[in-house]
């Protein structure tokens, strides 16, 4: 096992890799409000309070707004946070790498986090603390469906038949303990009902445009291809509200700000979160997010 | 009720009427889902374990757990009868107390853990001493303390000790694992 030390420097080549990749296609590194009035309203992502504000859980409202004001690659690499999330690979605070572009579709992601990974591993290769799971992450790397990976590892197809508390507890339960290690995963195209801020597309089967990235038995990025209709995102938040209140949650004021750009219009894009501690843990054989960051609050 | 942020390792629920302990405890969220515990528990009778999982909505019984501060009396055959202040019999079958009824002596303050006024736990005091009565001759000069050979102390319990120890020793026994814990007085 490494030391805490060794697998600071390696977090730092990696984080350096990261930079240089995007700058080398274009991206532009921006950094947006850590403090936001409002955060992204979903059911079950709760924004720690700061004073009259909050902090945010992801940066992607504002990097999609970038993409309105017409940067076509933007990246941000900074903390998000999360009430009431502590466990092995969860912290109340973490570092998010979040990327969107335009005219892409979530397919042209896949691609580029597969390169992503490519140029990680050859930074990191040279740090003492370099010791990954035995697992291939050479292009390409296996699709699966949801509805096909639920059919065969959970017995049942939640594309078609939505059901919120079975799929997350089989997902926990029954799926990702069984998805192959030696190769990264992408399990993709989500019930509609699990959509988030990804947009829809008709079938049959008709299924959200968003796909999750496991590697090592860990889930490490959500992308989508992004929803730009304005009255549709409006129609979620409010959905959202509603759902967050009825179980006694806070309900964060609509993002005006953000669905004032979608309005004005935002070209077809695409955008992808990425959990960088999780991948320092990949990178680094570390069980515990904590032994992948300096300090733990 | 406890809510399922409430759940950590060794705490103490129950399920359908059952006292169970949590032995380890895994906080997943899928992403964009809600939040999972999933825990292993054992069950404080019967050792038995096995996996449950909760969701945030979900909430766990609190069982009704008492202590009871007891004095070890005498054996009865396989039966070990304590008295609770009020002068009250409480037996524990050799079965249940297992090792630790190696480390009993008359009148040791013990608590029991009752659940439903049924006896689940037992704790005693955390060191006993005990005399070795039988060991092969210690070593001399061997002051190595990480080489263990087999003594056996009064009551007939056998335990790893130092090779330095010898018969007559007087040592010190953690009843939490029924290991060696330090030698008291030499003979």
């Amino acid at each position: 096992m490494s030391t805490l030390l060794e697998r600071l420097r390696l977090r730092a080549v990696v984080l350096d890799a990261m930079r240089g990749f995007f700058a080398s296609r274009g991206y532009l590194a921006v950094e947006t409000p850590v403090r936001v009035p409002a955060p992204a309203l979903e059911l079950h992502i709760d924004a720690p309070p700061s004073g009259s504000a909050f902090l945010r859980t992801s940066p992607e409202l504002h990097l999609k707004r970038l993409l309105g004001l017409g940067a076509d690659r933007v990246f941000e690499l900074g903390p998000c946070f999360r009430e009431g999330e502590r466990g092995a690979r969860h912290l109340p605070e973490f570092t998010m790498l979040e990327w969107c572009r335009t005219h892409a579709t979530y397919q042209d992601l896949m691609t580029e986090t597969e390169a992503l990974f490519a140029a990680v591993w050859e930074a990191a290769r040279g740090c003492v603390a370099f010791t990954p799971p035995a697992m291939d992450v050479r292009a390409p790397w296996p699709r699966w469906t949801v509805r096909d990976t639920f059919l065969t590892l959970a017995g049942w197809d939640p594309v078609a038949h939505w059901d919120a508390d079975r799929f997350d507890l089989d997902l926990v339960g029954k799926v990702e303990p069984q998805l192959p290690r030696d190769r990264p995963l992408i399990l993709m195209d989500y019930p509609v009902e699990a959509a988030a801020l990804a947009r829809c597309r008709m079938g049959p089967p008709a299924v959200a445009e968003r796909w999750e990235l496991y590697a090592g038995g860990m889930e490490l990025a959500n992308a989508f291809g992004e929803l730009t209709d304005a009255a549709e995102q409006r129609r979620r938040f409010a959905q959202c509200a509603r759902a967050r209140a009825a179980l006694g949650k806070t309900v964060y004021p609509m993002d005006e700000a953000f669905l004032a750009a979608l309005e004005r219009g935002l070209p077809p894009c695409a955008g992808i979160a990425l959990g960088v501690d999780r991948l320092i843990m990949l990178l680094t054989g570390s069980a515990r997010i904590d032994d992948v960051r300096a300090f733990v609050a | 009720m406890y809510e399922v942020s409430d759940l950590r390792k060794g705490l103490k629920i129950e399920i359908n009427g059952q006292p169970y302990e949590v032995t380890e405890f895994e906080f997943m969220k899928p992403g964009k889902g809600q939040a999972i515990y999933t825990c292993r528990i054992k069950h404080m009778i019967n050792g038995s374990t096995m996996v449950k999982t909760y969701r945030q909505v979900d909430r766990i019984d609190i069982p009704q757990l008492s202590n009871k501060e007891c004095a070890y009396s005498y054996q009865d055959g396989d039966v070990y009868v304590f008295m609770d202040e009020n002068f009250e019999q409480v037996n524990l079958t050799k079965e249940f107390l297992g090792d630790r009824r190696h480390f009993l002596a008359e009148d040791m303050h013990v608590e029991i853990l009752f659940h439903n006024n049924v006896a689940v736990d037992i704790t005693l005091p955390t060191f006993v001493e005990k005399e070795v009565i039988f060991t092969e001759p210690g070593a001399r000069g061997n002051t190595a303390t990480n080489v263990f050979k087999p003594a056996t102390v009064t009551g007939g319990y056998e335990v790893a000790v130092p090779l330095f120890l010898n018969q007559g020793d007087i040592i010190k026994i953690d009843t939490r694992t029924g290991k060696y814990a330090d030698r008291v007085s030499k003979k």
